[in-house]
């Protein structure tokens, strides 16, 4: 047997040494779809409990919305349900296409590549369309897929320091003489919530000649005056030369992602991006329902609109409260603790109380920044937002953290 | 030829500016890759650094952990590549 005793044990240590340090996860199964509520069994084997769900990625509401489950419905009718295929073999009909170009519209690029997910948009992208000769230059704060797809490409890579326009410079100034220049962002960061400025970076990437490549996948759909993203609320549409983004957040929530962008970018990745050419194609189901996401967007404003409305009730509501927030406009809102053991147990009292809401700590963000993360959407309506509060204010109060300073937490919690 | 000490001095703005904390304290002398200041990742823009500011070039077999693990050892091994 090749799996011996001793090869078990390096695991099992492996799995008790993270248990030990408080970082084991445990997944908590729903039994409904997704929604501002839903039902949650946790601990596992426990009785089923209905909680109002403040921590998913479902911004816009849409992942439920009856005319996508409608429209999936009828892409799994008329389109099947697999393609047994990658995209360049057999695995393309015609409504891939039809999305590719619906997104090049919807993100104002000049053409976009659908992948599995944004995780393999990212970690294909930058192997397809830079060698040695190249460097790329990302904010530290990326997103893991974005560090990981950088890993696997053979440019050198350099960082600057987050959102740090100056730092930036200095590092396109080093690198002058590099036959292509790569800057990396994320368009919102998914802990902190707070925005890139694109503005600023299309400036410094047109006067160094560097490309800059954006992950939208926590704005598309909602950032911008029609949802377009962070491009589009700096007035930067069509000057971003590579969009990543997800259709597995606001965008229907499924699954799948997209390169769009440069025209010469896209058909690089459809040739050589490692993602994109060994992996099936996007179930049809799903890419029905994105069309249909696609068109509710374009119809209207009204589901972005309610969002920011909502996030901005939610942010002055926890301000009020007396609670410590990491500033921002968009719908994530972190409520920062800066324990990592009292983040889990604020979370697991939200529960108790009927809230859904996660705690964060290290690794996923810096030592000392532990936080409970609370993500808005359309799909709250006011009721939910002040039953969530109204937990929020309850638990607070047990800890005694509600108008507290970040030293005063610290000193009582450690950090 | 740049001084030494001048050269050291560069070099530890350089490393503080990049990667320090606001209550790290560095030294000529701090280890910088056995101490986790600096990862492997960043040793490449740091090498990047050194070859520019000093019209330089360092061969990668050079460029090794031990070569980089403080200040004086980087600023000696410039000198070598001057």
């Amino acid at each position: 047997m090749g799996y011996s005793n001793k090869t078990k044990q390096i695991y099992t240590d492996q799995l008790d040494a993270i248990a030990a340090a408080g970082l084991f996860k445990q997944e908590r199964f729903i039994h409904s779809s997704q929604a501002a509520d839903i039902e949650v069994e946790f601990p596992s084997g426990s009785a089923v409990k209905k909680v109002i769900n403040i921590c998913a990625n479902n911004y816009l509401g849409l992942s439920s919305h009856p005319a996508v489950i409608k429209a999936a419905h009828e892409g799994l009718d008329t389109r099947g349900y697999g393609m047994s295929s990658v995209r360049f073999i057999c695995g393309t009909q015609d409504i891939h296409r039809e999305l590719e170009q619906k997104m090049t519209e919807f993100l104002g690029t000049e053409d976009t590549i659908l992948f599995p997910s944004c995780m393999d948009a990212n970690a294909g992208v930058f192997e397809a369309i830079l060698t040695q000769d190249d460097v790329i230059i990302s904010d530290r704060l990326v997103h893991a897929s974005l560090v990981d797809g950088i890993r696997l490409c053979s440019a050198m890579h350099d960082t600057f320091k987050h959102s740090n326009m100056e730092h930036l410079e200095e590092k396109l100034q080093l690198h002058a003489d590099k036959r292509l220049k790569l800057v990396v962002n994320d368009g919102i960061y998914s802990m902190d919530g707070d925005m890139a400025k694109v503005d600023e970076l299309v400036a410094l990437c047109e006067k160094y000649d560097a490309m800059l490549l954006i992950d939208e996948s926590h704005s598309s759909g909602f950032i911008g005056k029609t949802g377009r993203g962070t491009h589009e609320h700096y007035g930067m549409m069509g000057r971003v030369d590579i969009i990543t983004t997800t259709f597995g957040k606001a965008l229907g929530g499924a699954s799948g992602g997209c390169v769009s962008g440069r025209k010469e970018i896209v058909q690089m990745c459809r040739q050589k991006a490692r993602p994109y050419l060994f992996s099936n194609t996007i179930a049809p189901v799903v890419v029905a329902g994105v069309l249909k996401v696609l068109d509710i967007l374009n119809e209207s404003t009204e589901r972005r609109d309610k969002l920011e409305r909502n996030a901005a009730y939610w942010r002055k509501g926890l301000t009020e409260a007396g609670f410590i927030l990491k500033e921002g406009e968009s719908p994530i809102v972190p409520v920062m603790l800066f324990n990592a053991k009292l983040a889990q147990d604020v979370s697991r009292d939200l529960f108790a109380e009927g809230v859904y809401a996660v705690g964060f700590f290290f690794p996923v963000v810096p030592n000392g920044q532990a936080r409970i993360r609370t993500q808005i959407s359309a799909g709250h309506e006011i009721h939910h937002l002040d039953k969530a509060l109204e937990a929020f204010i309850k638990v607070g109060k047990k800890y005694e953290i509600l108008g507290k300073s970040k030293q005063e937490i610290i000193d009582r919690y450690g950090q | 030829m740049p001084d030494l000490n001048e050269m050291k001095e560069v070099i530890l703005k350089y490393v503080i500016n990049e990667y320090a904390e606001e209550d790290d304290d560095v030294t000529f002398d701090t280890p910088l890759i056995s101490g986790g200041l600096v990862d492997s990742f960043s040793m490449v823009s740091l090498k990047r650094f050194l070859e520019v500011k000093y019209k330089i070039s360092i061969p990668d077999e050079r460029a090794t952990p031990d070569a980089f693990d403080n200040v004086s050892k980087i600023a000696a091994l410039v000198q070598e590549y001057l």
